[in-house]
């Protein structure tokens, strides 16, 4: 059975994009294979791990279990959309700094579930960025210097001083 | 001067030991940012699934449902007919089978006699979609005739008849090794205390976020390209030679690793997945990409062995080791894999603490209808650290001492030899232990909090890279080329791959440094084939000291190109020129200079093009017995940690609040990035500690019971700890700058001190990994009852040994070979 | 990379028409509310509806009403993240918000409804495996097999139930609402559901489930949910304590528990429930601590846990008694 393909329109990163496609796919086979949006990843195609979040009209979800169907006329937000241009946003701009990004494979959706953790709270506790945080995994850098970008990139943006600690660095 | 204040000074000087001066260093031992930061933090690092070429079709193989089976037909007519697929690919195609070691040189890309694992791969086919692809292979019928499964090493041991492999050591044991090193009995006599202890390690996986996946396709030309997420390029490209000799020749065939998305080990041997596609884009003519599921990865594996162990220790009053007794059984799974480094790697970090000073060691490896087993970081050296940390912990307890002041007065000397040979350079472990003993109140803690609540302690040591390649070989290790441009960029080229490790940024910390740059400003080509040196791979923690070094010596051939002519401009003696802030300058007067790039110019006027090689080999090894290759290292790194639960009595749960941990680096070229590997390692660490099992169900048909993310359970934001972390800097001479490696011995600690944290909190003991609640739980109402508090096993297979290969120790004189060769030599 | 089958899309924009979309399809349609339960299944093929009816766009399935006197209603549709976040669900029951909070993982929750919760498949290690998978075991009852690998005598399947919020609605009886070809109906939450792992609701074929309604607070009951599982997040129960105490003062006077994750539905406490009636439960008193303790040590005995889920089946149901008596603890004054 082949079901005809569906032309959908969406909204990603701000741009509008129309692409035919089979009703079964996802918006994660979608974004990166119609619309070579690769930043998005997957490491389990099961909503079991998280590399796959992106921002649908603002809330997290996890693009291999919404249908790029289910999408249609909403506004998604990739990792390609996270900067401003050429200027990082602070979550990246941390990330990159601490080494919150090992392999970067999970980082994409750290990144997405973050921001708007830091939208609607933009001053959590250590506690609630683990919460946040807590339907994506990483096994490169054991979640800490994630904690710690995310904290410091919540300080930039209530335009705080936001600079890493010694430790967080260099150790003890 | 280490930050912890022992000196380097007094130490065997290396042949770039001179070259540091810690106080002018511009770029070493700076938190930079990675080079490739940027690119990983904006989603534009392209991972091999991230790639697609006009054209490509994709690839799925049909792999074996049944765990062991002569397969008596294949019939992939329907599937060829299915409208969309464009190949299918037989076992008999490719008859030439590959391994990563030469000794077990025995996979098939596909299987077309026997299968030996659900999930072995029988058909490959190629179709426009993977829907299609898919949909093929449930086209496929295989006939099997199913044999006995074996699943773990007893019943490997007693079904001796029923053979997964017609090699190894007969039945199926794959590999048996056999060394004694100095009077075991005379030791044993020696000993105040003897114990003996039983423990089992199980396996567990790497899990990489990133699955597997691979991009193959042939030029106009007829060269085959195959990207892929590999972590050694170099030996994936000897295993398609091998296995394509028949369609495509080694120098047309060029191996690209991408950047992997995690790697851990998992990712270090070639792959059937691998082969099967450059092998259809052969037979297709169109790039073939296939990306493996989360359940492939898990059939792919190559992860943790399960190792069931034991060891009978003799040790004086003062815990001093007088004779150590260790006998390894590994589960190897369905094929050889690393296995034979692996077997040895059970028994040859024992030595490498505390001084051992009679040591005798037996490994078997078997072969069992799962997935292969193979190197996962730390490879083959966490289940006896466990094993032996664990032991060391219930001596502490009998004799009375603190087990942190037991370990800390029992530790090898910097730059000596171990009974089994081998030579240990810097040894920071006595500060490691001082300081997180200090950080987080051992001494006063341990043995002295409330019921339910634990602290506890371990320590280890990992090699920084293997002292011999993986195929016997003269050649070096690793290797870098520099190009300097009259633009004033330097090019580094070097087979290394980078996991995420970061490996790409210190040879461009390393060049930089040399050169007075930025290390942004530098172009780094790595891990391909056809454009760089080889580099044997990201394995073995064998990157910064051997790519770092080779790349050292390139800068500084190419600085020695550019100093004379320089000089000669600027008037001024070689010895005055210093390269710093992107300048070639007069140290003595530093307006007389010029930029960096005008000293290039200069240089490739009067000399020509610029480009140098740099080259690394490890030192030869102390150990020259055979068996003796898997140890040696040019240098071990050190780590001390320690470990706090609470445990819940009624329950058996356990939480852990905080870690500490202190790593000896040897020198940090990027403190920020070990600080890095320090945490992921503790958080993988506490992973195999509390949850992490690869575990089958025996009785079920051999099926892996819990192949997804989902079940497979690895901690998460939720159970990680805070985690303390000291870098401690002990320079060795063979690492460059000093360096040493941190991106596996902070691994090892982990589980031994969970397992002792715990007895400490509830004084049962849970003498296997994972250390999860109901085995705590087990425990603790065994203790209830009277009996003993201990969740464990037993025993161990029983089987005949060869006669041990004996090997005097260097305190015997011994001479490093076997006592037979000894004799022999000494008469030549 | 894992995909989904092949299937025609339906949208309908109310309750009524995705009825009668379900209704025209028969038993090759299925409904999807957030996915997260369908989809995964459908990937590993144990689920392969060729028709998929969205309820995404039933506006009349989404919302929070009513109050906490007369009693709140809460749409199918409605999100667990929108549930947990409630002012009115967190000030009245906070029990089910907390059950809600302790779902999968905040991702998920931010997908998953509340209908789609209550009839979550259930769940067994043999059965939530791929195609290939399942193929190795010459797949199980429960899916186009014929054994239960579990037990493999037992004429029928043991798949466990799952849902968090499920024993503590069934403790605290609330009801849910339905409409179908036949109509509308209204019923406890826990007569949705049977003891019996493949045909474990009593959804008849092409019913909707369009409300939950919970029951009005009155200050005379107190109810708490408490969850066993190996991390703390993304891990489905392995024991799910739902339990409700309603008092007179400080006597018991009715007293409702479900064991949930340890079978394949929520499976009552009843011993535990009775020896709670008619006795005098204070917190912090020593003889209400033991009655407690020696109450729940009755919930041993009907937990039918298995060997197929996470952790020891053994350990699963030597937990239950220490659950129940902290899930009871949970609800004195
Ligand atoms: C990794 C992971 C972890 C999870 N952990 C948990 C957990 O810890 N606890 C837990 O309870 N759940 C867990 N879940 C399951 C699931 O996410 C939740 O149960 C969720 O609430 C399901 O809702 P949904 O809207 O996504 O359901 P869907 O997948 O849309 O639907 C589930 C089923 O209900 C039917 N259905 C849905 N809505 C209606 C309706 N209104 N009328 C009739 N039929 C309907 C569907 O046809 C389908 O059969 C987990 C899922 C994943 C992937
Ligand atoms: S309980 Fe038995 S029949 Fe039911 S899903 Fe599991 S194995 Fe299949
Ligand atoms: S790929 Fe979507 S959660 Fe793993
Ligand atoms: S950085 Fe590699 S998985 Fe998170």
């Amino acid at each position: 059975m082949t079901a005809p393909k569906v032309l959908g329109g969406f909204v990603v990163n701000g741009e509008r994009h129309q692409t035919a496609f089979q009703p079964h796919r996802t918006l994660l086979e979608v974004l990166r294979e119609d619309l070579d949006l690769t930043g998005t990843k997957h490491g389990c195609e099961l909503g079991e791990c998280g590399a796959c979040t992106v921002l649908v009209d603002g809330t997290p979800v996890l693009s291999c279990l919404v249908l790029a169907l289910e999408a249609q006329g909403k506004d998604v937000t990739t990792i390609e959309g996270l900067a401003d241009g050429p200027d990082l946003h602070p979550l990246q701009d941390f990330f990159a700094e601490l080494g919150a990004s090992q392999c970067g494979y999970c980082s994409a959706g750290f990144m997405l579930a973050a921001k708007k953790l830091l939208e609607d709270n933009p001053d959590p506790t250590r506690d609630e960025i683990r919460r946040a945080l807590s339907g994506n995994i990483c096994r490169c850098t054991g979640y800490i210097k994630i904690f710690e970008a995310v904290e410091l990139a919540a300080r930039r943006l209530r335009g705080e001083d936001a600079t890493p600690s010694r430790e967080a660095l260099h150790g003890q | 001067m280490g930050s912890d204040g022992t000196s380097g000074a007094d130490r065997p000087e290396g042949k770039h030991m001179h070259a540091v001066d810690p106080a002018t260093l511009q770029v070493i031992g700076k938190p930079w940012r990675k080079v490739d930061a940027r690119s990983r933090v904006t989603g534009q690092t392209r991972f091999a699934d991230d790639l697609k070429l006009p054209r490509m079709l994709f690839c799925k193989l049909l792999r074996s449902t049944v765990a062991h089976a002569r397969i008596v037909s294949v019939d992939t007519s329907a599937a060829e007919a299915l409208p969309g697929v464009h190949a299918v690919l037989r076992g008999e195609e490719l008859p030439n089978t590959f391994g990563i070691l030469p000794v077990s040189q025995d996979e098939h890309t596909l299987c077309y006699d026997k299968v030996r694992f659900i999930g072995d791969p029988v058909v490959a086919i190629a179709a426009v979609d993977e829907d299609t692809a898919w949909d093929a292979c449930r086209l496929v019928k295989v006939e099997y005739e199913k044999l006995d499964v074996v699943t773990d090493v007893f019943e490997a041991a007693k079904q001796e008849d029923n053979r997964i492999h017609d090699y190894g050591r007969g039945g199926n044991l794959h590999r048996q090794e056999h060394l004694e090193f100095g009077d075991m009995d005379a030791g044993f006599a020696e000993s105040d205390l003897v114990r003996e202890d039983v423990f089992f390690f199980e396996g567990n996986t790497h899990l990489p976020m990133e699955e597997h996946s691979t991009l193959a396709f042939r030029d106009p030309d007829g060269k085959v390209t195959v990207m892929s997420s590999t972590q050694t390029p170099h030996y994936l490209h000897k295993a398609l030679s091998k296995v394509l000799v028949d369609h495509v020749p080694a120098h047309k065939i060029r191996v690209i690793a991408c950047p992997n998305g995690g790697g851990f080990g998992g990712k270090s041997d070639p792959f059937n997945h691998e082969i099967a596609a450059a092998a259809l884009s052969i037979k297709t003519g169109r790039p073939v990409k296939i990306t493996l599921t989360r359940e492939e990865v898990f059939q792919t594996h190559r992860g943790r062995h399960p190792v069931l162990m034991k060891s009978r220790i003799g040790v004086t009053k003062t815990g001093r080791i007088k004779a150590l007794d260790f006998e390894t059984h590994l589960d190897g799974g369905a094929y050889g894999s690393y296995g034979t480094a692996s077997t040895f790697y059970t028994g040859a970090l024992q030595t490498v603490t505390y001084p051992v000073e009679n040591y005798h060691f037996r490994g078997a490896r078997w072969f069992t209808n799962k997935a292969p087993c193979g190197p996962k970081r730390g490879h083959g050296t966490p289940q006896p650290r466990f094993g032996l940390e664990v032991q060391l912990d219930k001596i502490a307890v009998e004799l009375g001492i603190n087990p942190a002041v037991l370990r800390r007065q029992n530790l090898v000397d910097a730059h000596s030899l171990t009974a089994n040979w081998m030579r240990i350079g810097s040894m920071g472990l006595g500060t490691c232990i001082d300081k997180v003993v200090e950080g987080s109140g051992f001494l006063e803690r341990w043995g002295k909090q409330p019921y339910g609540k634990g602290i506890g302690i371990a320590c280890s040591s990992y090699l920084s890279g293997a002292g011999l390649p993986i195929y016997w070989n003269a050649m070096p290790h690793s290797g870098v080329q520099l190009k300097l441009d009259r633009s004033g960029l330097v090019t580094v080229f070097c087979g290394s791959t980078d996991i995420g490790q970061g490996s790409n940024s210190i040879l461009a910390y390393i060049v930089a440094e040399v050169f007075g740059l930025e290390p942004q400003d530098l172009r780094i080509v790595t891990s391909d084939t056809d454009l760089t040196p080889v580099d044997l791979g990201s394995y073995s923690s064998r990157v910064t000291v051997m790519t770092g070094n080779a790349a050292l010596q390139a800068a500084e051939r190419a600085r020695e190109m550019i100093v004379g002519p320089v000089a000669d401009k600027l008037e001024v003696p070689k010895g005055r020129l210093t390269f710093a802030g992107g300048r070639v300058f007069d140290c003595e007067d530093p307006e007389r200079g010029m930029s960096f790039a005008e000293a290039v110019q200069i240089a490739e006027a009067k000399l020509g093009t610029l480009g140098t090689t740099g080259s690394y080999r490890p030192p030869r090894a102390a150990a020259r017995f055979k068996g003796g290759g898997v140890g040696p290292s040019p240098s071990y790194s050190y780590t001390a940690a320690i470990v706090e639960v609470d445990v819940d009595p009624e329950t058996g749960i356990y939480k852990v609040p905080k870690i500490w941990v202190a790593h000896d680096i040897g020198r940090a070229l990027n403190p920020a990035l070990v600080v890095g590997q320090v945490e992921g390692s503790v958080y993988m660490g506490l992973g195999e500690a509390m949850m992490e099992e690869m575990s089958y169900r025996g009785n079920r048909f051999g099926v892996h019971k819990i192949p997804s993310m989902l079940e497979y359970k690895t901690p998460t934001s939720m159970e990680m700890p805070e985690v303390v972390t000291w870098i401690v800097e002990d320079p060795d001479p063979n690492g460059p700058f000093g360096a040493k490696e941190a991106g596996q011995g902070p691994l090892l600690p982990i589980m031994p001190a969970v397992a002792n944290a715990v007895y400490d909190a509830v004084g049962v003991r849970v003498d296997e990994v994972p250390v999860t609640p109901e085995k705590v739980f087990d425990a603790m109402q065994k203790k209830a009852r009277g009996q003993e508090g201990r969740y464990g096993p037993n025993e161990l297979p029983s089987i005949e040994w060869p006669e041990p290969r004996r090997v005097r120790t260097p305190w015997q004189g011994g001479t490093g070979v076997e006592v037979e060769r000894e004799a022999t030599e000494a008469r030549s | 990379m894992l995909r989904l089958p092949r299937f025609t899309y339906h949208r309908p924009t109310s309750a009524a028409e995705a009825v009668k979309i379900a209704a025209d399809h028969g038993p090759a349609s299925q409904y999807v509310a957030g996915g997260t339960d369908l989809y995964p299944n459908m990937k590993r093929r144990v689920q392969t509806p060729t028709e998929v009816i969205a309820l995404s766009g039933c506006a009349d399935l989404v919302g929070v009403s009513g109050s906490a006197a007369e009693g709140i209603t809460v749409g199918a549709m409605t999100t667990l993240t929108s549930l947990e976040k409630d002012p009115a669900l967190q000030a009245a029951h906070p029990a089910l918000v907390h059950a809600a909070s302790v779902i999968s993982t905040p991702l998920l929750r931010n997908m998953g409804t509340i209908g789609g919760n209550l009839l979550l498949d259930t769940r067994c290690n043999y059965y939530d495996q791929s195609h290939e998978w399942r193929e190795s075991i010459s797949f199980c009852m429960k899916c186009s097999g014929d054994t239960c690998w579990v037990a493999p005598s037992s004429p029928r399947c043991w798949a466990v139930q799952s849902s968090d919020t499920v024993p503590l609605l069934c403790a605290v009886g609330a009801e849910v609402s339905l409409i179908g070809p036949e109509g509308e109906r209204r019923i406890p939450v826990a007569d949705l559901y049977q003891d019996d792992g493949i045909a474990f609701t009593t959804k008849k074929p092409g019913e909707l489930l369009t409300h939950l309604h919970l029951p009005a607070v009155d200050g005379t009951w107190r109810a708490s949910y408490r969850k066993l599982r190996r991390r703390d997040t993304f891990d489905f129960p392995v024991l799910g304590i739902g339990a409700w105490l309603r008092f007179d003062g400080d006597v018991c006077t009715a007293a409702e528990i479900r064991i949930g994750g340890a079978g394949s539905y929520a499976i009552p406490a009843t011993k535990t429930a009775e020896l709670l009636i008619g006795e005098k439960l204070v917190a912090g008193d020593a003889a209400a601590e033991e009655r407690i303790t020696a109450a729940a040590q009755e919930a041993f005995k009907p937990t039918r846990a298995m060997d197929n889920t996470d952790h020891f089946a053994s350990w699963r149901k030597k937990m239950a008694p220490v659950f129940v008596a902290r899930a009871l603890r949970d609800c004195l004054g």
